[in-house]
This record gives C-alpha cells, sequence and structure tokens, in this order.
C-alpha cells in the first residue's frame, strides 16, 4: 500500500531532564550560570506560592478574573528567562508570571484581575500588552509588532503565547503564516496544557503534535517538555537569538499541564479529567524536577525555598496594600480613555457625568 | 489644481503621505506590485519601495492584526481590505482590538491606523462586495468612519484620517471612483474628520445622505425645485461616526422638514441614529416626522435587481413629497 498520504510526526521533541531531574541530553544542556539556576528556581517557588495565595483572594471575592498557573511554572518562566527586556511580549490570559518578570508591577496586575483600567496601564519602560481575552488575536498582531521590529531595524523580538485550543483558532494560522511570509523577529509559544477549558487536545485536531502546524507555515517548529525548565529555556533562547539575528519566527509547542481548574469562575476539572491524568502529571511537576537537579548540585537548600516562599508572600501583601489604596476609576475617566480627541458627540456624553464622579 | 478622479484623488493623498513621513506603511491584498485592484495604489510602490507598499497574504484578520502590532509600535499603517463585504473576517482586530488599544491601556499603546476598503453598489459586483456595513462600526466605540463623496473630499479626509491618531475606516464608494472628475489642489490639505457638509442650499426641507447617495439626493433635490419650486437642502454627512449633528440641526431650524437617505438596509443604521440625534436635539423646530428612504431590511441583492434595490432619484423624489405632505 502506497504510504505517500501517510501524516508522519516532523517536528522534534526536546527534553534535558527527565521527571527525577536527571540530565538526560547533556547537549542541549543551556549556558547558564549557577546563579541564573538558582533565579529560575527561586522564580518558580514565587510563582507556586503566589498562585495559592490567588487562589484563596478571588475564593474571597479580593481578586476578580484568575486563570491559576501551577503546573506551567517551567514553560512561563523558562521562556521569558530568554528573551531581553526590550523584547516584546503578547501573552494570553494566563501568562501572568511572564509578565511579572518583564516588569509588571505585582498591585497592577491585582488592579487588572479586579477590573481597574490603571492595571493594564503598564509603565513606560515596560514592553508587553496586557493579558488578551480573544484566544488568537495576538498571534496576528505578533507578526505587526515583529515586522515593525524589522523594519525599524531594531534588534528586538517580539513574543507571543497561547494554548492548545488557541492552535485551531483562524489567527493562529495567520499570525504564523504572515510571521513567516514576513521573516519577521517573533516566537510563537503554545502552551499545550491538554485542555482548552475542558475539550482535550484530541478532540481540538487530528495533528500529531501542535508545533507541526508550523510546517504549513514554512517555520521551524519544535517540541519541548513544558514541564522542563532547561528545555523550555535552550529552546526559546535559541529561536530568540535566531529570530533577533534575522533569522526569522519559530513555532514552540511546551507540552505541559495545569494542574488547577481553567479560571476561579466555576470550573470544575472533575468533569473532564480523571483522578488518574492527574497523578501522572503530579509525577512531572516541573518544581520537583528542577529542584531535584539543583540540590544534586548543591544549588538549592531548605533554607532557598524558605526565602523565595516568604518573598513572595510579603511581595503578594505589599501588592495588596497598593492596589486597594489605588482610586477607583470613573465614567469620565473611561471616556477620555477613547479617543487622543474626543469627537463632541462623546464630550458631550462625558457631561452626563458629574465632577462628583470624576473626583 | 488638476482634474481628477477619486481614485486618483485617493492615490494622490497616499503619495503626498508616504512622502511626508517614512513611518506610513500601505499594504493589503494586490497593493504593491498591481496597484490595487482599482488601481488606488498604483505607482506607489514603485516609488516608495517594498518596505513601504507591499502585498499581504490574502487574510483580512491577518491585515488588520498586522495594521494592530505595527500601529502599537509607532509605525502609522494604511491597510487596505480589497472589499468591505470581507471585513467581517477582520471584525474581532478591528472592533474587538484597534479600537481598545487606547483605553486599555489607558494611552500607554495606541492604534493609529487606516483601514481603507471599497464598497457600494450599483457596480454589479458578486456577493460580499457592495454591502454598505458601516452601520457595524457607528456601534463601535473607538472608531472614526468616513465616506467621501467626491474627489476633494477623498482627498482632504483621507490625509485627516492618516494624520489621526486613533482608528479610522475610510469607505470609498466604488461607483463614486471614475463617475466623476474634480479640480482638487495639487498640495496636501485635510478637510476634518467630523464635520457634514451643505452640498445644497434650501429653505423647505433637510436631506441628509452620504457616500454615493448624496448625489442620488441631489438630483431629487433639484427634480423637486424644477418641478414643484421647493427647494431642498443637501446635507453630506462625510463623518458616519461621529455625525454633525450641528450642522443638521442648524438646517432643520431652517427648513423644519428632514429625510435621510442611506444605501444601507433599514434598521439601526446611520438614518435610525440620524433621526435619534434630532429627536433628542432638534424635535420642537420639525414640522413633520422625519422619514428613511433606504432599501428594505434584506441582505445585498444579486446584481440583477441592485438597481431597484438601492435608493433611485424617483425613490427619494417620492419620499421628499411624502414628507412634505405629513
Amino acid at each position: 500500500m502506497s504510504t505517500i498520504l501517510e501524516p508522519s510526526k516532523v517536528t522534534p521533541f526536546r527534553q534535558v531532564l527527565d521527571p527525577t531531574g536527571k540530565v538526560v541530553n547533556p547537549d542541549l544542556l543551556p549556558d547558564l550560570k549557577d546563579e541564573d539556576l538558582r533565579e529560575l528556581m527561586r522564580r518558580m517557588v514565587f510563582i507556586r506560592v503566589m498562585d495559592q495565595r490567588a487562589i484563596k483572594l478571588t475564593r474571597q471575592g479580593r481578586l476578580g478574573f484568575y486563570a491559576p498557573v501551577a503546573g506551567q511554572e517551567a514553560s512561563m518562566i523558562g521562556s521569558e528567562y530568554a528573551t531581553n527586556r526590550d523584547d516584546f511580549i503578547l501573552p494570553g490570559y494566563r501568562d501572568i508570571p511572564q509578565l511579572l518578570f518583564h516588569g509588571w508591577p505585582m498591585y497592577q496586575w491585582i488592579l487588572f484581575s479586579r477590573g481597574h483600567q490603571h492595571g493594564s496601564d503598564m509603565p513606560k519602560d515596560t514592553h508587553f500588552l496586557m493579558p488578551q481575552i480573544i484566544i488568537g488575536a495576538q498571534y496576528v498582531q505578533t507578526a505587526g509588532t515583529a515586522l515593525a521590529f524589522k523594519l525599524k531595524g531594531e534588534k528586538r523580538v517580539a513574543i507571543t503565547y497561547t494554548g492548545d485550543g488557541g492552535t485551531s483558532q483562524g489567527d493562529f494560522y495567520e499570525g504564523i503564516n504572515f510571521a513567516g511570509a514576513f521573516h519577521v523577529p517573533a516566537v510563537f509559544i503554545v502552551q499545550n496544557n491538554q485542555f482548552a477549558i475542558s475539550v482535550p487536545v484530541q478532540l481540538q485536531t487530528a495533528a500529531e503534535t501542535l508545533a507541526q502546524k508550523a510546517v504549513a507555515a514554512g517555520i521551524p517548529g519544535v517540541q519541548v517538555d513544558g514541564n522542563d525548565i532547561l528545555a523550555v529555556y535552550a529552546v526559546v533562547k535559541e529561536a530568540v537569538d535566531r529570530a533577533r539575528a534575522g533569522g526569522g519566527p519559530t513555532l514552540i509547542e511546551a507540552v505541559t499541564f495545569r494542574f488547577g481548574p481553567h479560571t476561579m469562575s466555576g470550573d470544575d476539572p472533575t468533569r473532564y479529567r480523571t483522578k488518574e491524568l492527574e497523578g501522572e502529571w503530579e509525577q512531572k511537576d516541573p518544581l520537583v524536577r528542577f529542584r531535584s537537579y539543583l540540590q544534586a548540585k548543591d544549588l538549592w537548600s531548605d533554607k532557598d525555598e524558605e526565602a523565595a516562599m516568604e518573598e513572595s508572600k510579603e511581595a503578594f501583601n505589599d501588592a495588596l496594600k497598593k492596589a486597594d489604596a489605588t482610586p477607583k476609576m470613573t465614567i469620565p475617566g473611561l471616556i477620555d480613555s477613547m479617543f487622543e480627541v474626543l469627537p463632541d458627540s462623546l464630550k458631550a456624553q462625558r457631561a452626563e457625568y458629574s465632577d462628583k464622579e470624576e473626583a | 489644481m488638476a482634474q481628477m478622479t477619486m481614485i486618483q484623488a485617493i492615490t494622490n493623498a497616499l503619495d503626498l503621505e508616504l512622502a511626508r513621513d517614512n513611518n506610513i506603511l500601505v499594504f493589503g491584498e494586490d497593493v504593491g506590485q498591481n496597484g490595487g485592484v482599482f488601481r488606488a495604489t498604483d505607482g506607489l510602490q514603485k516609488k516608495y519601495g517594498k518596505d513601504r507598499v507591499f502585498d499581504t497574504p490574502l487574510a483580512e484578520s491577518g491585515i488588520a492584526g498586522l495594521a494592530v502590532g505595527l500601529a502599537m509600535q509607532g509605525m502609522r499603517p494604511v491597510a487596505e481590505i480589497q472589499f468591505f463585504g470581507f471585513v467581517f473576517e477582520a471584525m474581532d482586530e478591528i472592533a474587538g482590538q484597534a479600537t481598545r488599544m487606547r483605553y486599555r491601556t489607558n494611552g500607554r499603546f495606541s492604534c493609529p491606523l487606516v483601514i481603507r476598503s471599497p464598497f457600494g453598489g450599483g457596480v454589479k459586483t458578486p456577493e460580499m462586495h457592495a454591502d454598505s456595513l458601516e452601520g457595524l462600526f457607528l456601534q463601535t466605540p473607538g472608531c472614526r468612519v468616513v465616506i467621501p463623496s467626491n474627489p476633494y473630499d477623498a482627498k482632504g479626509l483621507l490625509i485627516s484620517a492618516i494624520r489621526d491618531n486613533d482608528p479610522v475606516i475610510f469607505l470609498e464608494h466604488m461607483k463614486l471612483y471614475r463617475s466623476m472628475r474634480m479640480e482638487v489642489p495639487d498640495e496636501a490639505y485635510t478637510v476634518p474628520l467630523d464635520k457634514a457638509n451643505v452640498v445644497r442650499e434650501g429653505s423647505d426641507l433637510t436631506v441628509i445622505a452620504y457616500g454615493a447617495m448624496v448625489h442620488t439626493a441631489l438630483k431629487a433635490a433639484d427634480e423637486l425645485e424644477k418641478t414643484k419650486g421647493v427647494k431642498a437642502e443637501v446635507i453630506d454627512l462625510r463623518s458616519i461616526n461621529p455625525i454633525d449633528i450641528d450642522t443638521i440641526v442648524a438646517s432643520i431650524k431652517k427648513t423644519h422638514r428632514a429625510v435621510v437617505v442611506q444605501e444601507a438596509q433599514r434598521s439601526a443604521g446611520v438614518a435610525a441614529e440620524v433621526i435619534a440625534q434630532i429627536n433628542e436635539h432638534a424635535i420642537y423646530h420639525l414640522e413633520g416626522p422625519v422619514l428613511r428612504i433606504t432599501p428594505p431590511d434584506t441582505v445585498y441583492p444579486f446584481a440583477m435587481i441592485e438597481d431597484e434595490w438601492i435608493p433611485t432619484p424617483q425613490r427619494v423624489l417620492a419620499g421628499l413629497d411624502k414628507a412634505l405632505s405629513l
């Protein structure tokens, strides 16, 4: 029988550490100093603690919209660590950790979660958008952002994120296709956490991997163990460096799993995934794996762990205080932010709201 | 001064603006080598290079999203949607993204972009080319929508649109592209994005229109004066978002009667909004109800009956007669 029509796996899978923290691919070990390795661990612990706290605060009504991140720390933190500060991130709605380490003040994230405009009024010296709610919209914007860098001759890269569900969007294809056609400095990351809310990736596509979707766009695609922070860093670093050097865009699929629910708005994972599956992924916890690796190298102690946890708690407390002290946004303020120059009709509507509300 | 068609005036505006500011980019399907399917960008790629005037892959959301990304990083994109009926493909990037960027980021980022697009009926296109979809963007906060009715306005409005720091939808009626020539100044000039234009003075009735319907309304007004001695004032809105209600009210204070003519189907569109605003600002100056002369609430028809579907001078005239009798 002819095999011409048989689909085949066309993208590589990258892993550096196995789930026990043992190096299985020494050739791929990234060139990171001990201090960088410790920093990666510190950030993962910081985020794991922050996530637990955010979940509690959401239940208490002190946070608004929140999509838990536990389980995905390696793909989030490892990928962001591979970027430069002036590289531009176009995140999906779950990608809070990357933004926090790319310069988003934590209190502004809290305000964003609560639905306050100041949350996404990013500080002047930072380079990212607030989380995107439409699943594929940021992919096409990334092509445009990267084209701007290319046309201006800036050595910057646009990095974007979506999930497994996002790869079904038309904008996903349009984004990677435009980026390929214009050969722009962009890195497209898919965090495949196995479920788009409740729909498993197997129902999302007949494609064996999500990375292979790069083939149709004519750009490199690679699948990486998204729970292996060293592999994520290595793959993203290479893609970012290549993009910066004029080598064009890359699609990266980070294979991972979210331990918690989709969001804190009533999602119940027991309706769509088994305890067995959750147990399998707990064995691949990105923190456990990297901690074992560092401990074997004598680079991480219980004291370090406690310090990182404490730091996270304190940062969250300070951020909450600052967020609580921020004045509420106003209707006149909202109207003013619609245009650079307000049309007369909107000026008239603005006048319908009292000065009291403005103050 | 030169005699120009509307398409020439548009090319001329793009040319002058491309020369003025290196951040201005012109792109879309077939706009590069081919100069656009209507030749609106004819010769511009040769003059300004492939980095500034270029073809894109055939995907409207990609085109609009590209414009959002570019605009956010300080470029000044002028993107073409080849026919406005295709804009549904780009709705999220325009209405969900570009128009919200300034608000979302409290001004940290904005989208100074122009979406240019041909639209309008009477030229026997296949489906999804001729539809008047401007009403969708009348309901979209955060953008301006301008629709020129002649070459002079087309050039001045397009230059204003490109220089504006917020998203502007710039709609070009296909039937007007080459139907008239007009004296157009050689140099760059602007026409304000939010001011209507009184194109025919009159004292007995106000007719409000935009795009190709301005010319239909003018024909009906001429006929009305010839046959009945009734003098209709005709207002060309030029911008449908925002609507220049002051110019409309000033006219109604003089005429006390009004009719709105539009090429879009009847409900919840520009005519409805104009009438709502007249109700708010000028109801006590009216001697009768404000009527709308529009096609019925159907999809845009296949070409064979489009000329009957679009308001004709005869239908407008009948509408004006009716408004005068109420």
